[in-house]
């Protein structure tokens, strides 16, 4: 007999994240890697152990592979346990026909068993494309106390971009009175943040029944939570106050790396009372030579730097040669800027070799954002404007 | 072919008094972000050794807590693993110095584990080699030549002061040992120095504790090695690869710095393809580096904060280096902060040190000088 679980998370990973272009083309969103070090997922999952949460169903379906062998027995995260710990679900044949995750209420509904293994009073449901540290212990704990069915963090936005995002109209106690998707004219600025903490028993009712809906798209904001709500379930909204960032675009993702720079950044990775787990590569320190110049920039392990690197992210083993300069630029792993290169404004995913004398990029005043593919070799002296995006498929068109 | 691994963790703590007071020799930082222990362990990790005891004597508390279940070299294992075999003492022993300065003394401490052992060969290294070295090949050679024990050499010009602290090794051309010279004074000249890493058939192995147990021997070369050498079979091995070895503060200071120059040296280190160094993971962020930071010539590990001016120096995880503050020559060791305005020259800070705001401190390049873990200056 195992010990029954009080909560236990539902991570949704099967999303391509199309508006990340080159970078999704073989990862999926969750899997892509941020601020020198870490993956998209590292941060819901590093919640997750943070707020005391040892059982987490990771659900993937697009471009698996890395994102699988990232998470692996979720040894990182201490989530390789005897009872619980990570479990990666992915769509699967069963007797009544085989089916890909239609949408996201569907993605849970067909892991209805897995869940039901653990008992949990309480279901959390997560999304992998966000940046952000929560304690989801104490949402958890303001649902136990409103006696909830089900409880949706929310973020305040500022009143002008409320039109943007599924906002959530609420009485003086938090509880939810109407929801609507991306309204034209927002009653309130409680943006939902796609965090949801469900009473097992109510969801897996729901769930059961907008299943049996033909007309339904499957989805928790399109159906899911306006079900509930018309039928008068107990529903609170949890406002969460901190650092939240969808890196859905590159233009987002480009700004939440830089958002872990400065002094007192706006999001702060140090706190070593809430870390940030993460699968590890076995590399050495990184080094610095006698002409490097690094200003306002994070380094990490591997890293070999004898040129000149401002306010940029660099990742694992990253190599700025003698006289490149790097700038304003996301530099993934392993990626070499050879001498006399120089990168601004730009996001170049690994391995991706720049040759010597390029000249990457634009200004960043330009907002033109330059973005590189992964593995590509760029030959010595090429020049590419701001505002491309360059993969295998079109790097010839850029060479003369 | 079975082999197990067998590592001395205190053997040599004398060598560097200031940094051992509080740990095992094994347990000793090094290069940002390493133990010494890391550099044995990844090297059995790395050729396929994966039931390695670690042998502890005293200040054991930073081993264990460095090497924990032993995932982070995938040693968390089912069957095997890494296991640390403190002293064993029955509670009835009264008066019983269980205190011992040599390897076999370590061995006779845990006689029973070793009579356990089942493999058909094992590799024991001790902590003070710095080295990244292919122990299969070393193991293939063992076999191809059916030695009883095959022994790391490295050719060398040796000082006396070097020698000192060190065991020669004098072989026929064929690679056969016949001579073996253990911390000898006053040598000097071209020679072979032992590794203190060798592989030695299991079943010999649990006669010689046997013996040394029930003769009272206390020295494996001296009492052990070189009085069997007519009988036994002894081979060595040649290393080509960069190695350390560390015989004082100095040295260590020196090798560390060494490692920022000698780019080779780093290489041979860290840089060997299929064989990385594995250590302890902290998960600790990148390392930041302010508008204000001048930094040069340096080796830094993440989770630092860099505001001031780094020169030539090996930072450990989690530094703080405040504006205004210059630091040359230096090893910072984990969490040392050092305070805006302040300087420092030729020092080693052990872990948890505060510089406080605009203090002066330098050691010399032949007097490095050395901060007591947590002391705040």
């Amino acid at each position: 007999m195992l010990k029954k679980k009080e909560c236990i998370a539902m991570l949704l990973a099967g999303g391509q994240g199309s508006r990340l272009y080159t970078l999704t083309e073989k990862t999926a969103k969750p899997a892509v890697p941020f601020g020198g070090k870490y993956r998209i997922i590292d941060f819901p999952m590093s919640n997750c152990v943070n707020s005391g949460i040892d059982t987490v169903g990771v659900l993937t379906q697009y471009q698996p592979l890395v994102l699988n062998e990232y998470i692996g027995n979720g040894q990182p995260w201490d989530l390789d346990r005897t009872h619980g710990g990570v479990t990666v679900l992915s769509p699967y044949e069963a007797k009544g026909g085989k089916d890909w995750y239609r949408g996201t209420a569907n993605a849970i509904y067909q892991n209805l068993t897995f869940i039901e293994r653990y008992s949990p009073e309480y279901t959390l449901i997560l999304g992998g494309d966000h940046i952000y540290k929560m304690d989801y212990s104490k949402m958890l704990e303001a649902h136990k106390k409103n006696g909830a069915d089900c409880t949706i963090a929310v973020l305040e936005v500022p009143m002008e971009e409320a039109s943007r995002f599924g906002i959530l109209n609420t009485d003086e106690t938090d509880r939810i009175i109407e929801f609507e998707e991306k309204p034209k004219q927002p009653k309130s600025n409680k943006a939902s943040m796609g965090i949801y903490i469900f009473t097992t028993e109510v969801l897996k009712k729901y769930l059961i029944e907008d299943e049996a809906d033909p007309n339904s798209s499957n989805d928790f904001g399109k159906n899911i939570i306006p079900n509930m709500l018309n039928d008068g379930k107990k529903m609170y909204s949890y406002t969460f106050r901190g650092y939240w960032k969808d890196v859905g675009t590159l233009t987002s993702l480009w700004e939440a790396n830089m958002d872990i720079l400065g002094k007192k950044p706006n999001f702060d990775l140090y706190d070593r009372k809430f870390r940030i787990f993460y699968r590890h590569n076995a590399l050495p320190p990184h080094r610095l030579g006698e002409d490097a110049k690094v200003k306002n920039s994070m380094l990490t392990e591997g890293c070999v730097i004898d040129g000149t690197v401002e306010n940029s992210v660099l990742s694992n083993g990253v190599i700025v040669e003698r006289g490149a300069v790097v700038r304003d630029s996301v530099i993934m792993s392993g990626v070499r800027i050879a001498a006399g290169a120089k990168v601004e404004y730009a996001i170049i995913d690994s391995d991706t070799v720049v040759g010597a004398g390029c000249d990457l990029g634009s200004a960043k005043e330009t907002q033109k954002l330059l973005v590189l593919g992964s593995g590509l070799k760029v030959p010595a002296g090429t020049k590419i404007a701001g505002g491309e995006m360059v993969d295998a498929g079109n790097l010839k068109d850029y060479i003369d | 072919m079975s082999v197990d691994g067998i590592i001395f963790s205190n053997i040599h703590d004398h060598n560097i008094s200031e940094l051992t007071r509080l740990r095992t020799l094994a347990s000793v930082p090094f290069g940002c972000r390493y133990r010494l222990i890391d550099f044995p362990l990844s090297n059995m990790v790395n050729s396929n050794i994966t039931n390695i005891n670690v042998i502890a004597q005293y200040n054991y508390h930073s081993l264990m807590d460095h090497i924990g279940t032993g995932k982070d070299w995938d040693l968390a294992r089912r069957s095997g693993g890494v296991k640390i075999l403190p002293p064993y003492i029955t509670g009835y022993a009264n008066n019983v110095s269980t205190s011992y300065l040599t390897r076999l003394d370590a061995l006779k401490g845990v006689h029973y584990p070793i009579s356990q052992m089942t493999s058909d060969y094992v590799v024991m290294s001790d902590c003070n080699v710095i080295c990244n070295i292919d122990l299969n090949d070393m193991i293939k050679d063992h076999i191809a030549s059916g030695a009883d024990v095959t022994m790391a050499v490295k050719r060398m010009d040796l000082t006396p002061a070097f020698a000192k602290e060190n065991t020669i090794i004098f072989s026929s051309r064929d690679g056969r040992i016949t001579d073996m010279l253990p911390y000898p004074t006053n040598f000097f000249g071209n020679a072979d120095v032992s590794l203190n890493i060798l592989v030695i058939n299991r079943q010999y192995l649990q006669e010689l504790t046997r013996d040394a147990v029930a003769y009272g021997y206390t020295s494996l070369t001296r009492d052990v090695f070189v009085k069997s050498l007519p009988r036994r079979n002894f081979r060595t091995y040649r290393y080509d690869g960069y190695f350390a070895c560390i015989s004082s503060f100095e040295d260590y200071f020196k090798y560390n710095l060494q490692l920022i120059e000698d780019k080779e040296m780093f290489d041979s280190l860290f840089g060997v393809e299929d064989r990385p160094i594995f250590t302890k993971v902290r998960n600790s962020a990148p390392t930041y580096y302010s508008d204000n930071s001048t930094v040069k010539n340096s080796l830094i590990a993440d989770g630092c904060t860099i505001e001031g001016t780094v020169e030539n120096s090996i930072l450990f995880r989690g530094v703080k280096v405040g504006k205004g503050a210059v630091v040359k020559n230096s090893i910072l060791f984990q969490d040392t902060v050092i305070g805006e305005g302040a300087s420092i020259g030729y020092t080693l800070c052990d872990k948890n040190v505060v510089i406080r705001e605009n203090v002066v401190i330098s050691g010399h390049i032949t007097l490095p000088l050395y901060v007591d873990k947590g002391k705040m200056v």
